[in-house]
């Protein structure tokens, strides 16, 4: 028996040995890199040389932060609208969101473009009114705009699961006990649907802080972030260990972040759990 | 209030629907015009189906996501079957969290990091073209390997423990009534793995564009590099035809009345991200 039990467990080995190759090992390259000179002697020069791109990584943070908090302002009406839609519109709004989702990334910032674009379709509408035409691309408000669209729905899913599954009795029980409709949102539906918004908080900030293509189009290369650093330094100078430095850093942000609000989703649950 | 929800509602889809409307428009107009519609033509599709670029890059999409989704729902699979007879739990959330990694990952962060370890080897053992087919495939495997095994695993787990030990009870080999017992119950965890990896594979652009090689061009990165000249319409109609592709699959897959539609994979997709989230955020 115990034999046979073991032999079922090797055949995750090709996993196992797959991971450590393809997963471990290009994150030591990483640490490798941050840590070593071109000429491949050990120094701390990448990482303390990270100063002069302090401005990016604000920039950056700022940006995704701002969007993150559009998304969600935008997001979580309409995911509670949905949900207390019929099944059948349900379908389609699901359908809805989900299409935007499955077009690739840089068709949805493309298109983005032909609206907002110097000569595109937003500024000969204006024309045609006889107003002044406006300049958006290459402004930071475009970059929060297309990161904003294209990751919205990733907002609005797991928002809208976390509602589906309440149980509507709760929200019954809530009024029959006095609260009114806005106190049972933010008595009832907010704290029981936090999963889904920190769901959704994260899949749209970790995206929107590395992302390069959407900076590069709509920020007409006007100024950079973190993503469209690091894609230079590895597409453009070759200048590996900077790059891998910053990348370093990103991900360690991102990580301290995503640690910070997971602990105060699981903080809030407990409490949940001691109140009853 | 209920019309308020409505109007909301139609607000929020008509702005997430307006750009994709005008690009696609504009993908029938006469003149390179992005601005204003000049006539109608099919002028940019013509252009386009005269690119052999098109066709050899629609090729090289299909042939990557079809040998990524083969190759990671094999090994996945393996996977999960493995770490659910695994006694060591520490190990078996180790492997686990070291799967989740590319998952949790910006995408940059996973380019960059195997672009660096494929021009590492590549320059050890002297290859001239660092950067292939191959790297690319092993990114996209590695990338599409914990969805595939976070759709099979809860399988796996689900399974009644009692039955293959029936199977082998009646005279079937450990092999044989893995092949012929287990298997068929773990199908649908493997089939929607294997498409997701798939799809995955087909839409990735950022890991793609770190670990391509100059001779494998797939349409999202000739989309990119379409995008870097000037702007032409013949990126809107290469656009277009996708999002008719998607949407044709998509209105197929939720009314055909298949249990496992497309939307519910991606949806599950998500939901396995957020929820992987958690345990190795902690760890950290």
């Amino acid at each position: 028996m115990k034999k046979k039990s073991l032999g079922g467990a090797l055949v995750a080995v090709p996993h196992i040995v797959w991971s450590a190759l393809f997963i471990i090992a290009p994150l030591l390259f990483v640490l490798y890199y941050t840590f070593t000179s071109p000429e491949g002697g050990f120094t701390f020069d990448n990482i303390l040389g990270l100063t002069e791109y302090a401005d990016i990584f604000r920039t950056s943070i700022e940006m995704s932060i701002i969007a993150t908090f559009c998304c969600f302002l935008i997001g979580y009406p309409l995911a509670y609208f949905i949900a207390r839609s019929t099944e059948r519109q349900k379908k389609i709004f699901m359908i809805l969101l989900m299409l935007p989702m499955w077009t690739n990334l840089l068709i949805r910032t493309y298109s983005m473009m032909a609206i907002l674009d110097d000569g595109g379709f937003l500024n000969s509408i204006l024309l045609a009114l006889d107003l002044a035409p406006v300049h958006i691309v290459g402004t930071k408000g475009a970059v929060i705009f297309g990161i904003v669209y294209d990751f919205f729905p990733y907002m609005v899913l797991p928002i809208y699961t976390a509602i589906e599954k309440i149980d509507r009795r709760l929200l019954e029980a809530a009024s029959d006990l006095g609260c009114s409709n806005a106190q049972v949102m933010t008595q009832v539906i907010l704290p029981l649907s936090k999963s889904g918004i920190v769901s959704g908080i994260t899949m749209v900030f970790v995206p929107s802080i590395s992302t390069f293509y959407i900076s590069q189009k709509l920020g007409g290369g006007t100024f950079e972030l973190i993503g469209d650093t690091i894609e230079r330094q590895f597409q453009s100078y070759s200048t590996y260990n900077i790059g891998a430095a910053i990348s370093l850093v990103m991900m360690i942000l991102i990580l301290i972040s995503l640690a910070i609000m997971n602990r105060f989703s699981d903080g809030e649950e407990t409490a949940g759990r001691l109140k009853r | 209030m209920k019309y308020f929800s409505k109007i909301y509602i139609a607000v929020v889809f008509m702005l997430l629907y307006i750009p994709i409307l005008v690009l696609m428009l504009f993908s029938f107009n006469k003149t390179s015009n992005t601005g204003a519609f000049d006539g109608f033509s099919l002028y940019w599709y013509k252009e386009l189906f005269n690119s052999p670029e098109t066709f050899t890059a629609l090729k090289n999409t299909l042939i990557l996501a079809v040998s990524t989704a083969v190759i990671a729902t094999v090994i996945g699979t393996a996977a999960a079957v493995g770490m659910v007879k695994m006694k060591n739990h520490v190990l078996r959330t180790a492997i686990q969290s070291v799967t989740n990694i590319p998952m949790m990952n910006p995408d940059i962060v996973t380019g960059i990091s195997m672009m660096l370890l494929f021009v590492a080897i590549g320059t050890f053992v002297g290859l001239a073209d660092k950067l292939s087919f191959w790297t690319m495939l092993i990114s996209h495997v590695t990338f599409c390997l914990p969805y595939v095994i976070l759709s099979v695993l809860p399988r796996v787990k689900a399974m009644d423990k009692s039955i293959p030990e029936a199977a082998q009870d009646l005279g079937c080999t450990p092999i044989q009534s893995f092949f012929k017992v287990e298997l068929p119950m773990i199908m649908p965890g493997i089939f929607s793995g294997a498409i997701l990896a798939f799809t995955m594979s087909l839409d990735d652009f950022v890991i793609s564009y770190f670990t391509n090689g100059n001779d494998f061009q797939t349409l999202p990165l000739l989309i990119y590099s379409m995008t870097k000249k000037e702007v032409k319409p013949d990126i809107y109609a290469l656009s277009t035809l996708m999002i008719i592709a998607i949407t044709v699959l998509l209105i197929l897959s939720n009314f055909s009345g298949n249990k496992d539609d497309i939307d519910r994979r991606r949806h599950e997709k998500m939901i396995a991200k957020a929820s992987a989230q958690k345990p190795a955020a902690k760890k950290n």
